[in-house]
């Protein structure tokens, strides 16, 4: 069930403002794509357009094509509910429903898609919190409010409800961000795991982060402030670290940027 | 009282810190440079605890003041005051009760919250979720400067367009729903439509921006990621709003319309220019007429220059800041678990 995405000749814009350029990349499926780049390069923004949630912000628009295993995301006729019914997403600070319980939280998406079956739902709840290493914490209160966990542990549950629907695609942006190392090395070995049925994109500010989960790297700069970003190369992870193509890539790596 | 405990206790605290602590000269430091901003702190706090109170000692005082007017007209009082429908206060005798103008009052204000509360959710949703920005803009002015209307123009209305209007809704409704009392044969002629009905209406229409302009705001201040959350998971934007939006802003609404109950608890003119004169006992019909306590009181200021006469009312009064009193308690109580959580 996981997918391949393929960007084609994306330019991005908000409103007049054009963030991104023409980004073509691909990812495969079951596999770790990692964005890195410096602030504002436009990391988000293709991120966002790839499961039709960037349209959300007032303004925006895209042009270009998202391919889901060689289907449009954008042609005319389709529903971009559906399509992120099938790419879901993790954001960078926690954001479980507050006045939700910690287990309707989980089964929040398969109830918007219609699933009304009680033990089926338990079932994915279960499931799902299992598969993003939080079960064993909140088995004993699944009815407590999903804002009663701390910090890392909603990071959790938000992956735990993005994986309860079994998407194609799960897009994370800087998903550690607001975490300590420890529930960070938690959610970096839950991507690894994920990894094996999942298509993952995960964007990060941290390079031994991206070094670590991910097995082709992206890296993102813009040529100054009011350019759009672009996409300077995408390449395996290993050779982005260790040889990369571009010196621009070398010079981000090492530190000795701008 | 602590905070006097405080004002003593804290210097006494830090002498023996600096007994004790030889090497923390830098914090000492550090604490005495920020000592002129606590004293701000304790001056502000003076102040605002005593304009506090000035609003305490004001509620109570204007409270004593009304009883001590009220308790001779309420010994005075030939009838019961809670269960006698009439409120007869000339010719030296006096018999008053608030019965009639209780049921008046709440009856009114209830159905006027009754067709706000959804009315004014369905504006605040469409202008904070569903309408274009440049519609939502002049709308919204739109709706805020109802507020602005003068009750005196909305009694006008009431009385000119409204009632008349919508009398044959009301005859409809009392030969098809007659044998329901709401709807039964009013202690007022139905023509015209001088009744509690046309009343609850009006008063809706004055309701609508208080209620509209509270939730809106608070519709507005759902967490951007909340909204983004649902969204990603496949929720259609009303699906968004019943899991975030609604949610968030629900006890907002609630505390709105019960600011807006308030409001029409204590309406006085357009009520009094609506409503005609009541013979008989109210059977809690939409179509009786009579007065509310605000619109009675309103309409015997004549009679004020006689102090039993004035105490009756006073103490009608009384009864009205009671009513509002509650619901101003319970809007309290609802609104505040929101305030605790965020
Ligand atoms: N809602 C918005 N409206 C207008 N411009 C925006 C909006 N969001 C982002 N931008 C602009 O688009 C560009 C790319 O922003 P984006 O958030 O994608 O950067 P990023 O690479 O994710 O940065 P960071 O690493 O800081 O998260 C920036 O110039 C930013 O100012
Ligand atoms: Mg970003």
């Amino acid at each position: 069930m996981a997918k391949r995405l393929d960007a084609k000749d994306l330019n991005i814009y908000y409103g007049k403002f054009q963030a991104v350029a023409e980004v073509t990349l691909a990812v495969p499926p079951r596999n770790v794509t990692a964005f890195i780049g410096p602030s504002g390069c436009g990391k988000s923004t293709v991120l966002r357009t790839l499961n039709r949630m960037h349209e959300v912000t007032p303004g925006a628009r895209v042009e270009g094509e998202v391919l889901l295993d060689g289907e449009d995301i954008y042609a005319g006729g389709v529903d971009p509910v559906d399509v992120r019914r099938t790419i879901g997403m993790v954001f960078q600070r926690p954001n479980p429903f507050p006045t939700m319980s910690i287990k309707d939280n989980v089964i929040a998406g398969l109830r918007l898609a219609g699933v009304r079956d009680k033990s089926r739902l338990d079932e994915v709840a279960e499931r799902a919190l299992r598969g993003a290493n939080l079960w064993n914490e909140v088995s004993d209160r699944l009815n407590k409010p999903g804002g009663s966990l701390s910090g890392g542990q909603q990071q959790r549950l938000c992956i735990a409800r993005a994986i309860a629907v079994q998407p194609a695609v799960l897009l994370m942006d800087e998903p550690c961000s607001a975490l300590d190392p420890i529930s960070t090395l938690a959610i970096e070995d839950l991507i690894a795991e994920l990894k094996k049925e999942y298509t993952i994109v995960i964007v990060t500010h941290n390079m031994q982060q991206a070094a670590r989960v991910s097995d082709q790297t992206a890296f993102f700069n813009l040529a100054g402030v009011g350019q759009p970003g672009k996409l300077i190369e995408i390449d395996d992870t290993e050779k982005i670290f260790s040889n990369p193509g571009q010196q621009a890539t070398e010079d981000y790596i090492s530190g000795r940027f701008g | 009282m602590s905070m006097k405990d405080e004002v003593v206790s804290r210097p006494a605290g830090q002498e023996r810190e600096t007994g004790s602590m030889m090497g923390g000269m830098g914090e000492q430091e550090q604490e005495r440079g920020e000592r002129p901003k606590r004293v701000g702190d304790r001056v502000f706090r003076y102040l605002t605890t005593t304009s506090g109170l000035v609003i305490v000692v004001a509620i109570v005082l204007i409270g004593f003041f009304l009883l001590i007017k009220a308790v001779p007209s309420l010994l005075a009082d030939s009838t019961n005051f809670l269960t006698d429908w009439r409120f007869d206060t000339t010719g030296g005798k006096l018999a008053f009760g608030i019965r009639d103008m209780l049921v008046v009052t709440v009856l009114s204000s209830l159905l006027a919250l009754v067709l706000a509360m959804p009315i004014s959710l369905g504006i605040a949703l469409f202008l904070t979720q569903y309408a274009p920005r440049s519609l939502a803009r002049g709308f919204g002015y739109l709706v805020d400067l109802l507020a602005a209307v003068p009750s005196v123009v909305f009694g006008l209305w009431g009385v000119l367009v409204l009632g008349p209007a919508i009398e044959p809704v009301q005859r409809a409704l009392n030969a098809g729903l007659g044998w329901f009392p709401l709807f039964s044969d009013g202690n007022v002629s139905l023509a015209g439509g001088g009744n509690i009905f046309t009343a609850g209406v009006v008063l809706a229409v004055m309701l609508l921006p208080i209620i509209t302009s509270v939730t809106r705001e608070v519709f507005r201040q759902t967490p951007v990621n909340q909204i983004e959350g649902a969204l990603a998971l496949g929720a259609t934007k009303w699906e968004m709003v019943r899991t975030t939006v609604l949610p968030f802003g629900k006890s907002g609404f609630i505390a709105a319309s019960m600011l807006g109950l308030g409001r029409a608890l204590g309406e006085t003119i357009a009520v009094l220019m609506i409503l005609h004169t009541a013979t008989s006992p109210s059977g809690f019909s939409f179509f009786d007429g009579g007065s509310t306590f605000a619109s009675k009181i309103a309409s015997a200021a004549s009679e004020f220059s006689e102090p039993l006469p004035t105490g009756a009312f006073i103490a009608a009064g009384l009864v009205l800041f009671l009513l509002t009193f509650v619901v101003n308690a319970i809007a309290r109580s609802i609104a505040k678990p929101k305030k605790e959580k965020a």
